[in-house]
């Protein structure tokens, strides 16, 4: 056991609480219009709440509980934290207690279903949001989570590199995201109007408070207090400093002016995109994933989303689907063994293989999260409807899903 | 000359906007409002106890016009309002005895459009 280790592990876990609430809360809560704003800091809140306890009560045992034989799910041993403790767990982190690892990975597992909440934003109904969040994290985050984290998952043992959820967390909410964008259909008034953002200055601080909690994010995810974790923590803030500055100046060429909206979108793509390499690359390679990041990220929001005209409403898929692909692509190609003796070489180091590995990762993730996400939603619809009425869409979630609303007009 | 004052449902405000632009009438302005009509609003409840307020947000639009124009005007408003349910809005015609324009001095239906 080493004290360092811990009071690092219990910090990061923290800062990646903070991440969703009240970071990813407030990213997503300014780009709403005024009468729904409430319902996604609500909707963050409440995923908190309910995730943290589904983790404890089984959610954890499923993803990292000793595997049932096939590498496919974990067993029900550590049901209701049984069998988990203060001593360490060998398998996973051998320096700190078994609770600090089960705590920190119940915050990832917290911020992955509400990365979501930005595809259906303004539109859901808040019990159907419920329902598909539950059914969502058992049967899409456990499974994954435990093929590429789990002792015994049947992606570890070939070899995936995701060193912080560039594939669990980002590429699998992120493709999700599309699915249901593509089921739940657009917002009213979409084709007439630009629903412009409420109050971009709460998007800017809720991206600041992302780029804060990413450290714990990814730097935590070294488990120790190691040099390993300082490396982690110089590529996560170099790429995210690389891809906010490279998508204000797209913005500046493209439309001739460089937005606050644009550099933190930048800055948070580019924290996804270096989520699953920043244990394996060096620094400079960094910056290029950092850079790359921003530009497709921006083809897919800016030209690709406005071809298809699928109504993604705060561009997860764009943003988290796209940039945990080209992250997870991107370890594949960068990864080094003189960076982290524990990863491997991609393919610009002589290891074609692993690039070959991480391919089939996105593919694989691509497909079970899209097929599972289409099936939870159609049960979750046929059971509650997701989508609410659409007078209760015109007046607001806000007032119709929680009967209260942010601001007033007089006093 | 007549000013026209509308109370519409603020998201029907993009409608009514098209509408006018086609008869052309493109001089307006407009503000947030709270208001209620026959259906006293809506409820909220506060962490469960507290009730307050009965007032839905809505849009006004104030709208000056020469007399040709007032027909026009009242017929683009309806038309892109109109929803059919409750709370759709109200349309006020009151005489308008003069305008002035700022900048340039001009008064009356010169200085209207």
């Amino acid at each position: 056991m080493n004290t360092g280790d811990t009071g690092w592990v219990l910090t990061s876990s923290a800062l990646v609480l903070l991440m969703t609430l009240p970071g990813l809360a407030f990213f997503y809560g300014g780009l709403v219009r005024r009468k729904n704003v409430l319902s996604v800091l609500m909707q963050c809140l409440i995923i908190l709440c309910v995730i943290t306890l589904q983790w404890v009560l089984f959610g954890y045992s499923l993803t990292f509980g000793p595997d049932t034989g096939q590498g496919i799910i974990g067993g029900l041993d550590w049901l209701g934290l049984r069998n988990v403790g203060g001593q360490p767990n060998t398998d996973y982190a051998a320096t700190i207690p078994h609770y600090a690892f089960m705590i920190f990975q119940c915050m990832f597992a917290v911020i992955t279903p509400a990365l979501i909440i930005g595809t259906y934003a303004e539109r859901i109904k808040f019990s159907a949001f419920l329902a598909f969040t539950v059914l969502w994290a058992t049967f899409v985050y456990d499974p994954l989570g435990h093929w590429v984290w789990g002792t015994g998952g049947w992606l570890r043992n070939l070899g995936a590199l995701d060193f912080a959820g560039g594939i669990v967390v980002h590429t699998s909410s992120g493709v999700s995201a599309l699915v249901l964008a593509l089921l739940i259909g657009k917002r009213i008034g979409m084709e007439r109007q630009h629903f412009a953002p409420h109050n971009l200055p709460f998007t800017v601080l809720g991206g600041a408070l992302l780029w804060f909690g990413w450290f714990g994010f990814n730097a935590g995810s070294a488990l120790s207090a190691n040099e390993l974790a300082a490396m982690a923590f110089v590529t996560t803030t170099v790429a995210t400093a690389a891809a906010g500055l490279t998508w204000a100046l797209i913005e500046w060429q493209q439309n001739g002016a460089p937005t606050a909206l644009g550099a933190v979108t930048g800055a948070v793509a580019g924290l996804v995109a270096i989520t699953p390499a920043c244990g394996f690359v060096n620094p400079m390679n960094a910056i290029f994933i950092g850079i790359i990041v921003s530009f497709l990220c921006y083809v897919a929001i800016a030209k690709v989303k406005s071809y298809f005209k699928y109504d993604d409403s705060l561009d997860v898929f764009g943003v988290h689907g796209v940039g945990g692909i080209w992250g997870t692509l991107a370890t594949g190609l960068f990864a080094e063994k003189a960076v982290n003796d524990a990863g491997a070489n991609g393919l610009f180091f002589g290891g074609a293989q692993q690039f070959l590995v991480q391919c089939m990762l996105v593919v694989v993730t691509v497909v079970f999260a899209g097929a599972m996400t289409w099936l939870i939603f159609k049960l979750v619809d046929a059971l509650i409807g997701v989508r609410v009425e659409k007078t209760k869409e015109i007046v607001g979630l806000d007032l119709t899903q929680h009967s209260e609303s942010a601001y007033t007009l007089v006093d | 000359m007549k000013y026209i004052i509308a109370i519409i449902k603020p998201h029907k405000i993009d409608d009514v906007m098209k509408a006018l632009e086609e008869v052309d009438v493109n001089l307006m302005t407009v503000s947030n409002v709270l208001g209620r009509g026959r259906q006293m609003g809506v409820t909220e409840v506060y962490r469960g106890t507290k009730e307050v307020g009965s007032l839905l947000k809505k849009v006004k639009l104030e709208i000056a016009v020469n007399e040709d124009f007032v027909e026009p005007t009242i017929q683009a408003i309806t038309k892109g309002a109109r929803t059919g349910e409750i709370g759709d809005g109200k349309i006020f015609v009151l005489d308008l005895p003069d305008v002035y324009r700022i900048r340039t001095g001009e008064r009356g239906g010169t200085a209207i459009g």
